[in-house]
């Protein structure tokens, strides 16, 4: 949380007079609005500070957050990978064919997280050895992975998979009331913490997004971290899928379909720069614990997942519009300075360009 | 000299790529058709031609606004959800009031999409934020808010006017109104941006958006209007959606906002902005839908359908990146050769 963006980079987006606003910084606001949907649900819903309730909302956000981890490695260096969801249910209709089939679980598992693996890795090939946009990449992939879940098992849902599986999969941590799931995702956040803002990995991926060309340059092995970034999305997405399947006991083509739309929406609503080379890892938990304490109180509160997907999306733009809202002001009251100065804003904006430019 | 003829020589091989893209795709909704019809006659039915015509239409109208949005290096993700919103608004427009002119409910749907195409570009152009974070939030409110409204109920195409049908199932001298509409908004539209400076300033801004500003591209407007069609398109598009249909729920087109991106694509505009034609796109938007229905024809699990487009919309970034990548080539040899 502490580690502060190790490259300043001066882009149009944040020109240096933003510096000295910058005291309050996005993912403060965002602990701080955790707290604060915490202390509304608590104080206005008897229901939701119940350590019941708490799990059950932990539970049902696990595959968000899990994900969420690599794709905010992978936003920080600059990339997206919109095809996470359909890797996820690609792993789900895999999984259950061959549970369908006769496999042993005990296989099924890995081999599933195998092929997610090599899900991400056609993303990362493509991306990096063909360099083409991760975006329009993984929109394609997207389709193609939820296709293929959909040959594999059309429009069929396998269940009756094996209790204990089962159970660790929904199961409460002993003496906990967290879920295995979510314990796994503490500890992989902590561990992707220290890579990300204690390493030279960590680093490197802040300086691949905020300049590409000079990381390259200085020596980073850009295009070998990215393939590794997306092959580790796919794994994540794949095993999410195998906790998916366990903990709803049904594997279908067509789970968690949009759910990547939510993954991007808790990690920019974190406070991380879609535009790469910033952010934080606290800011994303933050982030991914209040869109799931959210939909968790509108719940309680019997409002429809329509709506809640309405609140998800407001908030996802109103957190990328308020750290930049006040650059806004900053360059209208230059501008109106500028003119002031005998109309010479056009000049101003001029200077303004090729300032960003060096 | 030698520089002016290398670019010259250049743009003549850039242009004959692009003619080339749009005969490639052509070319492969050729001998698809082709291979199709071969084992099942019934595919070239007028019936079936037809069909796939009327399906196209829609896809191809999106295809058209979404490349006005995707030359300028953005992206609009929200027409999906909106064409939903607009079939369901008009829908509860009409009901009850067969009186109300079709042209009323066109001008309708075409001021939501606007209105919501303006929400989109102000956020993009003026407030600086990523077009996808923009459009992705907007996918959210918009089925939030169809939702809302519609509360799970749907439009029946007994309660819509017998005139707003007949614009999805008429046709005036054979040709069915539908694809009609969409080759004459894919004609205004592709000789604007081919003819007008104005519309060339949305390659240019594509290009490269600091170069476009330092040559005095008043870019915000641009991009502002690129948002403001794509909108307008898909509220005509949700219409359009409801005259063919009659039938439509509110979520009706979720999702469709991947089908366009990839038609768009698969057409030969460039993701990353500056290249591609509203004719590509709409080539592509066609192939697209004709392997739906071939696939249907052919008795292929349909299954199949989304995974072909996805290796389909692979394949056509994948050429279009080596290709450019020897073009690049190609040139620099020449410029060394002249000594540039």
């Amino acid at each position: 949380m502490a580690a502060e963006t190790p490259v300043r980079e001066r882009s149009r987006t944040e020109p240096p007079v933003r510096r000295a606003g910058a005291l309050v910084r996005w993912d403060v606001i965002v602990a701080v609005l955790l707290v604060a949907v915490f202390a509304v649900g608590a104080g206005t819903t008897g229901d939701f500070a119940t350590a019941d309730n708490l799990s059950f909302a932990l539970d049902d956000l696990t595959e968000i957050a899990l994900i969420a981890l690599p794709m905010t490695l992978l936003v920080v260096a600059a990339e997206v990978d919109l095809s996470v969801a359909s890797v996820l249910g690609l792993s789900s209709a895999l999984l259950g064919a061959l549970w369908d089939a006769g496999w042993a679980i005990e296989t099924i598992i890995p081999l599933v997280v195998l092929v997610g693996a090599g899900c991400g890795l056609v993303n990362g090939v493509l991306v990096t050895r063909l360099g083409l946009p991760s975006l329009a990449v993984t929109i394609g992939t997207m389709t193609l992975y939820r296709g293929l879940a959909y040959v594999l098992l059309g429009t069929n849902a396998v269940s009756e998979f094996p209790q204990a599986y089962a159970d660790l999969a929904t199961g409460a941590f002993p003496g906990t009331p967290f879920p295995y799931p979510f314990v796994l995702f503490v500890l992989l956040a902590v561990v992707t913490a220290v890579v990300l803002h204690a390493t030279g990995v960590g680093r490197a991926l802040f300086a691949m997004g905020a300049n590409q060309e000079a990381a390259f340059f200085a020596g980073i092995r850009v295009k070998r971290i990215k393939l590794l970034l997306f092959v580790l999305a796919g794994v994540v997405s794949a095993f999410a899928g195998v906790v998916y399947t366990l903990r709803y006991g049904s594997a279908r083509a067509d789970n968690a379909y949009g759910l990547e739309l939510a993954v991007i929406a808790a990690v920019l609503v974190g406070g991380v720069d879609f535009n790469g080379g910033k952010g934080t890892l606290g800011g994303v938990v933050a982030g991914v614990l209040i869109i799931g304490l959210l939909r968790n109180l509108l719940m309680l509160r019997d409002v429809s997942t329509e709506i809640q997907s309405m609140v998800t999306g407001l908030l996802l733009i109103v957190s990328v519009l308020t750290p930049r809202s006040r650059h806004v002001q900053t360059s209208l009251r230059r501008r109106r300075a500028g003119a002031r100065a005998g109309g010479r804003g056009r000049v101003r904006r001029h200077d303004e360009a090729v300032d960003a430019e060096q | 000299m030698s520089t002016v003829a290398a670019a010259n020589g250049g743009r003549r091989r850039a242009a004959a790529l692009w003619r080339a893209r749009e005969l490639s795709i052509l070319g492969a909704l050729v001998v698809l058709v082709a291979v199709t019809a071969a084992i099942t006659p019934d595919f070239l039915s007028a019936q079936g031609v037809k069909d796939t015509f009327l399906n196209a239409s829609i896809l191809a109208l999106l295809a058209v606004g979404q490349t006005l949005v995707v030359v300028t290096r953005n992206i609009d993700l929200s027409v999906g959800s909106l064409v939903g919103l607009v079939a369901f608004t008009s829908g509860r427009f009409v009901l009850g009031h067969p009186d109300r002119g079709v042209l009323l409910v066109v001008l309708l749907g075409v001021a939501i999409g606007a209105a919501v195409g303006l929400v989109n570009g102000a956020l993009v152009s003026f407030f600086r934020v990523p077009a996808l974070v923009v459009t992705l939030g907007m996918l959210y409110v918009i089925q939030g808010l169809d939702y809302y409204y519609a509360h799970g109920q749907q439009i029946n195409a007994a309660d819509v006017p017998a005139s707003l049908l007949n614009l999805g199932s008429g046709s005036v001298l054979g040709v069915p109104y539908l694809p009609l509409i969409t080759v004459l908004v894919m004609v205004a539209v592709g000789s604007y941006l081919r003819a007008y400076p104005s519309g060339r300033e949305f390659y240019a801004i594509g290009s490269n958006p600091d170069a476009a500003r330092l040559a005095g591209v008043p870019v915000r407007k641009r991009i502002l209007t690129a948002y403001v069609c794509s909108g307008g398109l898909a509220g005509l598009a949700g219409v359009l959606w409801l005259a063919r249909f009659g039938t439509v729920v509110a979520d009706a087109a979720n999702g469709w906002e991947l089908r366009v991106v990839a038609a768009v694509v698969v057409g030969g505009v460039a993701i990353v902005g500056g290249v591609g034609t509203v004719y590509g796109a709409a080539l592509g938007a066609l192939l697209l839908t004709t392997i739906g229905s071939a696939l249907v024809v052919l008795r292929v699990n349909p299954f199949w359908q989304d995974a072909i487009a996805g290796v389909l919309l692979l394949l056509a970034i994948s050429a279009d990146r080596l290709l450019s990548l020897r073009v690049t080539r190609a040139l620099r040899r020449r410029n060394v050769r002249h000594g540039g």
